[in-house]
C-alpha cells in the first residue's frame, strides 16, 4: 500500500515536470530567471573545479608581487582583496554556500510553513487558534535580537543560522497557505471526497495540496530569496558562521577592512550575484503566482 | 427492513449576527429551520424522489443521509442500525453503500486529478481492492457510462463537457458498487439538450444493477419518469407523500396542487381547482410552528398555524398529505 502510494506520487510528480516547464517558459522574464538560476547551480556545483585558488589563499601575480588590493583584471578577473585573496574564487565557493542556506532554509521554511498552514486551515476551530497564535507570536519576533541570541548561545555555526531564518521566515507561507486552504475546502469536490470515503489526511494531503500547490511553489521561490538576504545581512552583520564563506560574508570582510571606499570591485561582485540570484527567483515565482492568483492572468 | 429509514430526521442552521450586532445591538442569534420532522423509509431497490422548490431542504437531506452532515435532531437509520450510534463498522458500510451524486459537475470534480483518479478515489480510499483491479474497475465503470476508457482516463477536468463531467461523477459513485446512490438534481446544472442523455443512462444502470435511490429535483416530469415513490417538501416539511403516479395525478396537499398546477396540466380536458398561491416563498428562519404552507394556504384555519401534521410512514405504499383540512378541500379531478 505504501510502496503504491509512493509510486503514485512519483507518477503525478513525474507528470507535473511539464507542468512546471510550461509555467516557467511562459513568460520572458521568468525564463530569463530560470536560466540565471541554472547558472548558480552549475557553479555552486563545480565550485571547487571553477575556482582557481583557495579563496584565503594568497596570491601573487606572474611577476611575483603580492597582489593586494588589486582591481579586475586578466589575471584576477574580480580583482583581490586586501589580504590577497582571488575574489573570483571566493565568490564562486561563495555562491555554494549561499545557495545551500538559501535552498535547505526556504525548503524548510515552506514545509513547515505548508503543512502548519494546510492543518490550521482544514480543522479549523481550536487548532487553527493555537496554530495562528503561535505564528502570531513569532511575527512579533525581531530578526536581529533572535539570531544575536541563538549565536551567543551556540556560537557562529551554520546550523543555527539557518534555524534562525526558518524561524523567522516559514510564518508568512503558513498564514497565505492557510488562507488559501480555508477557502479550497469548502469546494465541492472535497464534498465529494468525503462523500466517496476519504479521511482528513487524505483530503489534505491529496485532493487540497495538489490545489494550493502553485501558491506553495511561489512561496517557496519567495523563501529562498528572503533566505539569502537574510543570510547576507546575518553575515554582514558579523552574524554567519565563521567557517564557510557567502557573498553576505564577503562584504563583511569588505566593512572590516575599511576598504569600502576605495575597492568598488569587491563590492560590486557580491552584490550584483545576491541581486541576480534573488531577482531570478521573485521572476520565477512571478509566473508560479500567474497560476496561483488567476486574476493577474492576461488570458 | 428498510435500507434507509429517517425518523424525525431535523436539521436547523445556526446564523449569528455580526460581533458588533451581537454585543452592541444585542440581536439574537437566528435559526434557519432547513428540514423538520421527516420521516420517510427507502426500500431495497425503491426509487424515492424528492420534489420542492429551491431553499426548500433538499441539499440538506440529501448531505444528511450520505452521512455528510450531522443531524440536530432524529435518526439515520441505515438497514436498521442508527448511523449516531453505530460502530464504525457499520458507519464504514454505510459510507461506502451510500454514495452521492452532486448537482454542479463543475464544483464536484477535483481540477488538479485526472479522469481515472478521481473514479479510482472511492475505492482507494477505502481500500476495496487491489491497485490492479481498481485499475480495471474503474476502466470498465467508464466505458459503463459511456466515456471511452481509452479517450478519457488521462483528461482533466476542464478538459470534458458538462455532460461528460456529470457522467464522471456517476462512474466515481458507482464504481463503490453502492446499494443507494443520493442524486441532488444531477441534471439541473447540464443543457437541456443532454438531460435525456444521463437520465436514460441512470436508469438503464438503476436497471442493471438495482441500487435504490433518492433522487432530488424541481422538475416534476422527471420525477415522474424515474422515481417510484414521490416526496413533495415544502420549507422542510414534507407535504405530501405517495406512489409517484397518485401523488402526480391526484395531489392532495393545497401545495401539491399548486406546484403542479404551475407545472402544466397534463390533460387539458381536466379542470383541476388550483389554489392561488399568494405570497412569498422565504427561507424557514425562526418560523412559526405548525404548517409551513398555512401563510400562503387559501384554506389554512388555526389548526394549520398550531400544529403540523406529520406523515404516518408505517406503510410505505400509502398516499398521504400532511393537511389538516383535506375534508374542506374541492374535489380533485381524476
Ligand atoms: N450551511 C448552511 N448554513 C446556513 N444555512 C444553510 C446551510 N445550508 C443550507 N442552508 C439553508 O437551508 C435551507 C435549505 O437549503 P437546501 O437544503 O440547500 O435547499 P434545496 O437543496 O432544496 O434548494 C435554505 O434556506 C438554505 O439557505
Ligand atoms: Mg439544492
Amino acid at each position: 500500500m505504501l510502496a503504491s502510494t509512493a509510486s503514485r506520487w512519483l507518477h503525478t510528480a513525474r507528470l507535473g515536470i511539464g507542468e512546471h516547464y510550461r509555467i516557467i517558459q511562459s513568460n520572458p522574464l521568468s525564463r530569463i530567471g530560470f536560466r540565471l538560476i541554472v547558472v548558480f547551480l552549475v557553479i555552486a556545483a563545480f565550485a571547487p573545479w571553477i575556482a582557481p585558488h583557495d579563496p584565503w589563499e594568497m596570491v601573487y601575480d606572474k611577476d611575483g608581487q603580492f597582489a593586494s588590493l588589486r582591481p579586475p583584471s586578466w589575471e584576477f578577473p574580480l580583482g583581490t582583496t586586501h589580504l590577497g585573496y582571488d575574489l573570483f574564487s571566493q565568490l564562486v565557493l561563495a555562491a555554494r554556500t549561499t545557495l545551500v542556506i538559501g535552498a535547505v532554509s526556504g525548503i524548510i521554511s515552506i514545509l513547515i510553513g505548508a503543512n502548519i498552514g494546510l492543518i490550521a486551515g482544514y480543522y479549523g476551530g481550536k487548532v487553527d487558534e493555537v496554530l495562528m497564535r503561535l505564528t502570531d507570536i513569532l511575527y512579533g519576533m525581531p530578526f536581529l535580537p533572535f539570531i544575536i541570541v541563538l549565536i551567543a548561545l551556540f556560537g557562529r555555526k551554520l546550523e543555527f543560522v539557518i534555524l534562525a531564518i526558518v524561524l523567522i521566515i516559514w510564518r508568512t507561507s503558513a498564514r497565505v497557505i492557510r488562507a488559501q486552504t480555508i477557502s479550497i475546502k469548502q469546494r465541492q469536490f472535497i464534498l465529494a471526497a468525503k462523500a466517496r470515503g476519504a479521511s482528513d489526511l487524505r483530503i489534505i494531503y491529496r485532493h487540497i495540496l495538489p490545489n494550493v500547490l502553485p501558491l506553495l511553489l511561489l512561496y517557496a521561490a519567495f523563501n529562498i530569496a528572503w533566505s539569502i538576504i537574510t543570510e547576507a545581512s546575518a553575515s554582514f552583520l558579523g552574524f554567519g558562521d565563521g567557517e564557510t564563506i557567502s557573498w553576505g560574508g564577503m562584504l563583511y570582510e569588505l566593512w572590516l577592512s575599511g576598504k569600502t571606499r576605495v575597492a568598488w570591485w569587491w563590492f560590486a561582485a557580491p552584490s550584483i550575484c545576491i541581486v541576480l540570484l534573488v531577482t531570478s527567483l521573485v521572476f520565477v515565482s512571478r509566473a508560479y503566482e500567474e497560476v496561483a492568483n488567476p486574476r493577474l492572468r492576461k488570458r | 427492513m428498510a435500507l434507509i429509514e429517517l425518523n424525525q430526521l431535523t436539521r436547523h442552521f445556526e446564523i449569528r449576527p455580526g460581533l458588533v450586532d451581537r454585543t452592541v445591538r444585542g440581536k439574537p442569534s437566528r435559526l434557519i429551520k432547513a428540514v423538520e420532522s421527516l420521516n420517510i423509509a427507502v426500500g431495497e431497490n425503491e426509487i424515492l424522489g424528492i420534489a420542492g422548490e429551491s431553499g426548500c431542504g433538499k441539499s440538506t437531506t440529501c448531505m444528511m443521509i450520505a452521512g455528510l452532515l450531522p443531524p440536530t435532531r432524529g435518526q439515520i437509520i441505515y438497514r436498521g442500525s442508527d448511523l449516531a450510534t453505530a460502530d464504525a463498522a457499520v458507519r464504514k458500510e454505510h459510507r461506502r453503500n451510500v454514495q452521492m451524486i452532486f448537482q454542479d459537475p463543475y464544483e464536484s470534480l477535483n481540477p488538479r486529478f485526472r479522469v481515472a483518479d478521481i473514479v479510482a478515489e472511492g475505492p482507494r480510499a477505502l481500500r476495496l481492492w487491489d491497485q490492479k483491479e481498481i485499475g480495471d474497475r474503474v476502466e470498465s465503470m467508464l466505458a459503463g457510462v459511456g466515456l471511452n476508457p481509452g479517450k478519457y482516463t488521462e483528461r482533466f477536468p476542464h478538459e470534458l463537457s458538462g455532460g461528460e463531467r456529470q457522467r464522471v461523477g456517476i462512474a466515481s459513485a458507482l464504481v463503490m458498487q453502492p446499494v443507494m446512490i443520493i442524486a441532488d438534481e444531477p441534471l439541473s446544472m447540464l443543457d437541456v439538450s443532454i438531460r435525456a442523455g444521463i437520465l436514460d443512462l441512470f436508469r438503464e444502470l438503476q436497471d442493471q444493477r438495482g441500487f435504490s435511490s433518492v433522487y432530488v429535483s424541481h422538475d416534476l416530469a422527471i420525477l415522474g419518469n424515474v422515481a417510484d415513490r414521490l416526496m413533495v417538501m415544502y420549507l422542510g416539511q414534507a407535504m405530501e407523500v405517495g406512489p409517484v403516479e397518485q401523488v402526480i395525478r391526484s395531489p392532495k396537499h393545497p401545495y401539491t396542487r399548486a406546484l403542479i398546477g404551475a407545472v402544466a396540466v397534463p390533460d387539458p380536458r381536466v379542470k383541476r381547482p388550483v389554489p392561488k398561491i399568494s405570497g412569498d416563498i422565504s427561507r424557514p428562519i425562526d418560523p412559526p410552528p405548525g404548517c409551513r404552507f398555512a401563510p400562503r394556504c387559501p384554506y389554512a384555519d388555526d389548526s394549520c398555524h398550531d400544529t403540523f401534521l406529520e406523515l404516518d410512514t408505517s406503510d410505505p405504499t400509502r398516499h398521504q398529505a400532511a393537511c389538516h383540512r383535506l375534508h374542506v378541500l374541492p374535489d380533485e379531478g381524476l
